[in-house]
């Protein structure tokens, strides 16, 4: 017993050494490259592309820090991590950051030792059906089988939403959303629940897309960002405003195409953030063109989005909630100042 | 007078009669013998012809060739979609390897295909020359070859250097003093030693080569590589443990080999690997990187070790007590008993043992998966989370069970090769 309290003691002592590592931006720099925990492949948010180079929307987050801190959006190095080895990964110092589409819950933030740095997507469970059913609400499922991915949290916020609303539900449990999809493609279940982004990206494929829809509820709020060990702070803001330069950049109309321009833009905010005027870049530690070259890099958030996720995608998804605070979304930045 | 006949020569044989012969006989006796067989054939065949036709069609007549987008392939056919394979082929085959490496792992697969065919095939000249080549220079070029130099830094200081070229000259020595003294032990200890440093100092000049960075290495040659380096790892370090394991005379050996192997075994591969992921890093001194790739392997070997050494010790156990007695009176010491008596024996008879356990572990590694390794099931997952490949999961998973399939199906084929091959002297 002494002995394994001794070995946790060590365990723990090992972890809190190479957390406490602080300046995660000296390391970064001087070994040349962000190293990026994203999922192992989630269509539209993180995958390989046929040459083996990593895209999408939390991959070209990634990107925008690499060009912030070298000006290269190409120094990064990503490691696929699972829904199990992420924490750990990020925990160990074996990543840098985590921009792996996770949900921002209490226990993440505090518990675990992490730090949120905002939300680039706000996620929410939702259902598809078929059209056929003439269903037009969520609660008019009562007693629907329903095809859920085991051991994820939609299996708990679909029990409860169930449960508060009295009805019932059959479940047909499987393992990945491949096989979700197909399961509900030959009508083995009435219901498909998952995350909304998810559900969008699995209806493309679908052998008739048109002949289904997502019901407008959405039981469930996931807000997704990327997050950073606790201990470095400097490390963490770099990362915050890093996707604060991508939502103001949309607001103040910079794209990647006109941020050369917009230099001599009349708009001090602007000027702040391109490096014109003032010299935000080195409160981070960072060049004055710190904002320019994320723009150049990878474009505003607007850019960023229909890129990879957005409606002329094959994931195809509408910005919703996602949109800017001012265009009926909640999408919104900290002023650069 | 009748003349009686008298028949002066054999009547030539007839041919069997055309229901017993050819192609009818043949189905007469394989397919059609008894009602029931015949009833049986009859489901067999409708079986087939309900399932071979759509798989044909399938794989091949509604199958798109090329194409750049799911799009274009549910547009082309409704078959399967081998562009997205074509396209990308080098994702399935190195994962991350760098295009231009791409020679490297090649020329290892070569060299060790041309140095084990010797080895494999009886007609081949050259045995002499490959085996000791494939257990002692191959895994130090193979390891230049895929991984490049690997930065020691005591090779940067005089000091460093002046301490290995130490550590080798009395390791020399001391197998040498061992062979003189027939002490089998010691020379053992120190030849083995001494290769090591040598494979050390061969491993940090790595042939010159770039290093390559190991979460590059992903699909058939990381599975690949997890595969040969737990096989090469399993069977010497199996054998060893199975030995210790009755060795009765050294009971701490004894104590340490049972629970290592009952411990090993009574935990699932996937738990080991979870350990090696976790754990290993927090015990490692900080600043000492221990990459995933790495972290896998030792996992991976140290499971299949533990398997391979019940595989060998079920044919040491098949071994009459009367080989032991009778090397003992020819006055054989125990690593000569070893090596010239028993373990032919044992290890020919736990061939389909051997070959199953890699087998398994070859398929095994596919749960590196889990832990975010990009093997050839990830890269298959990979392929379509891909948002040009949405949807195409039947495609990239039917490619990767006909790799896994030939590798498995030749590895098996083989074995039995093997056996027949060595069966003298238990053929009945």
């Amino acid at each position: 017993m002494k002995a394994l309290k001794l070995l946790a003691a060590t365990a723990a002592l090992a972890v809190v050494s190479t957390a406490a590592s602080a300046a995660t931006l000296d390391d970064v720099k001087k070994k040349g490259f962000i190293q990026c925990g994203v999922t192992t492949g989630l269509v539209g948010f993180a995958s390989p592309d046929d040459k083996g180079v990593w895209k999408g929307f939390d991959v070209d987050f990634c990107r925008a820090m690499s060009a912030a801190i070298f000006g290269d959006p190409m120094k990064v190095k990503f490691t696929p991590t699972t829904g199990k080895t992420r924490f750990t990964a990020l925990a160990s110092g074996e990543i840098d950051v985590l921009a792996r589409n996770t949900t921002w819950t209490m226990s993440r933030d505090t518990d675990l030792g992490f730090e949120f740095i905002g939300v680039n997507y706000y996620d929410g469970q939702g259902f598809m059906i078929r059209k056929s059913l003439g269903v037009k609400s969520a609660t008019e499922l009562n007693g629907a089988s329903v095809c859920i991915q085991t051991g994820t949290t939609t299996e708990l916020n679909l029990a409860d939403y169930f449960r508060t609303n009295k009805m019932s539900f059959t479940p047909v449990v499987v393992e990945d959303a491949a096989e979700a999809r197909q399961n509900y493609d030959k009508g083995a279940c009435d219901v498909y629940t998952t995350d909304r982004s998810g559900l969008a990206a699995q209806r493309s494929v679908l052998s008739e897309p048109d002949a289904h829809m997502v019901l407008p509820e959405i039981i469930s709020k996931e807000p997704l960002g990327p997050l950073v060990r606790h201990g470095d702070n400097a490390w963490g803001d770099l990362a915050r405003w890093t996707l604060n330069v991508l939502i103001s950049a949309e607001e103040l109309g910079v794209t990647m195409g006109n941020a050369d321009s917009m230099k001599t833009a009349n708009n001090p905010e602007i000027k702040r953030m391109l490096g014109t005027e003032g010299d935000l870049g080195a409160m981070l530690g960072l060049g004055k063109d710190w904002g320019y070259n994320i723009l150049k890099a990878v474009g505003n958030y607007s850019e960023v989005y229909e890129r990879n996720i957005g409606t002329k995608t094959a994931v195809n998804l509408a910005r919703g909630v996602n949109a800017l605070w001012n265009q009926g979304g909640i999408l919104y930045s900290a002023p650069l100042r | 007078m009748s003349k009686a006949f008298v028949r002066t020569e054999f009547h030539p044989d007839l041919p069997p009669p055309a229901s017993e012969r050819g192609v009818v006989g043949w189905l007469r006796h394989n397919l059609f013998s008894t009602w029931y067989n015949s009833l049986a054939t009859l489901v067999i065949f409708y079986l087939a012809y309900l399932a071979i036709p759509p798989i044909i069609d399938w794989t091949l007549i509604s199958a798109v060739w090329e194409a750049n987008d799911y799009k274009e392939c549910k547009a082309a056919g409704s078959g399967a979609c081998w562009g997205m394979i074509d396209k990308r082929f080098n994702l399935f085959m190195y994962g991350f390897y760098k295009a231009e490496h791409f020679w490297r792992p090649n020329l290892t697969l070569i060299i060790f295909i041309v140095a084990m065919l010797p080895v494999l095939f009886d007609k081949l000249p050259g045995k002499n020359i490959c085996a000791p080549f494939l257990i002692l220079g191959y895994p130090a070029v193979a390891l230049a070859l895929i991984r490049g130099p690997i930065e020691m830094s005591s090779f940067q200081s005089p000091i460093g250097i002046a301490v290995w070229v130490a550590l080798f000259a009395g390791s020399v020595f001391m197998g040498h003093r061992g062979a003189k003294t027939a002490n089998a032990v010691m020379s053992g200890i120190g030849y083995t030693a001494a290769y090591f440093i040598l494979f050390i100092v061969f491993a940090s000049w790595g042939l010159g080569l770039e290093p390559t960075e190991t979460d590059t290495y992903g699909g058939l040659l990381l599975t690949l590589i997890l595969a040969g380096v737990g096989i090469a790892v399993a069977l010497p370090l199996g054998i060893l443990l199975a030995l210790g394991r009755r060795a009765s005379s050294m009971p701490i050996i004894q104590m340490l080999c049972i629970g290592f192997i009952e411990i090993i075994r009574s935990v699932p591969l996937i738990s080991v690997l979870f350990m090696a992921q976790f754990m290993l890093p927090l015990f490692m001194p900080e600043g000492m990187k221990f990459d995933n790739v790495m972290r896998a392997l030792v996992g991976f070997s140290l499971f299949a070790a533990a398997y391979m050494a019940e595989v060998v010790r079920g044919g040491l156990q098949a071994i009459p007590k009367g080989q032991f007695e009778a090397a003992d009176s020819l006055g054989l010491n125990f690593y000569l008993n070893m090596r010239l008596i028993v373990l032919p024996q044992a290890l020919k008879i736990v061939i389909p043992g051997i070959v199953s356990t890699f087998i398994g572990l070859f398929k095994d590694t596919s749960l590196v998966s889990i832990i975010g390794l990009a093997d050839l099931l990830l890269v298959a997952k990979q392929s379509y989370t891909d948002a040009n490949w949405l949807g195409l999961e039947h495609t990239a998973y039917v490619y990767i069970a006909v790799i896994y399939f030939c590798i498995c199906f030749s590895m098996s084929r083989y074995s039995m090769y093997l056996e027949r091959k060595l069966h003298t002297g238990h053929k009945r």
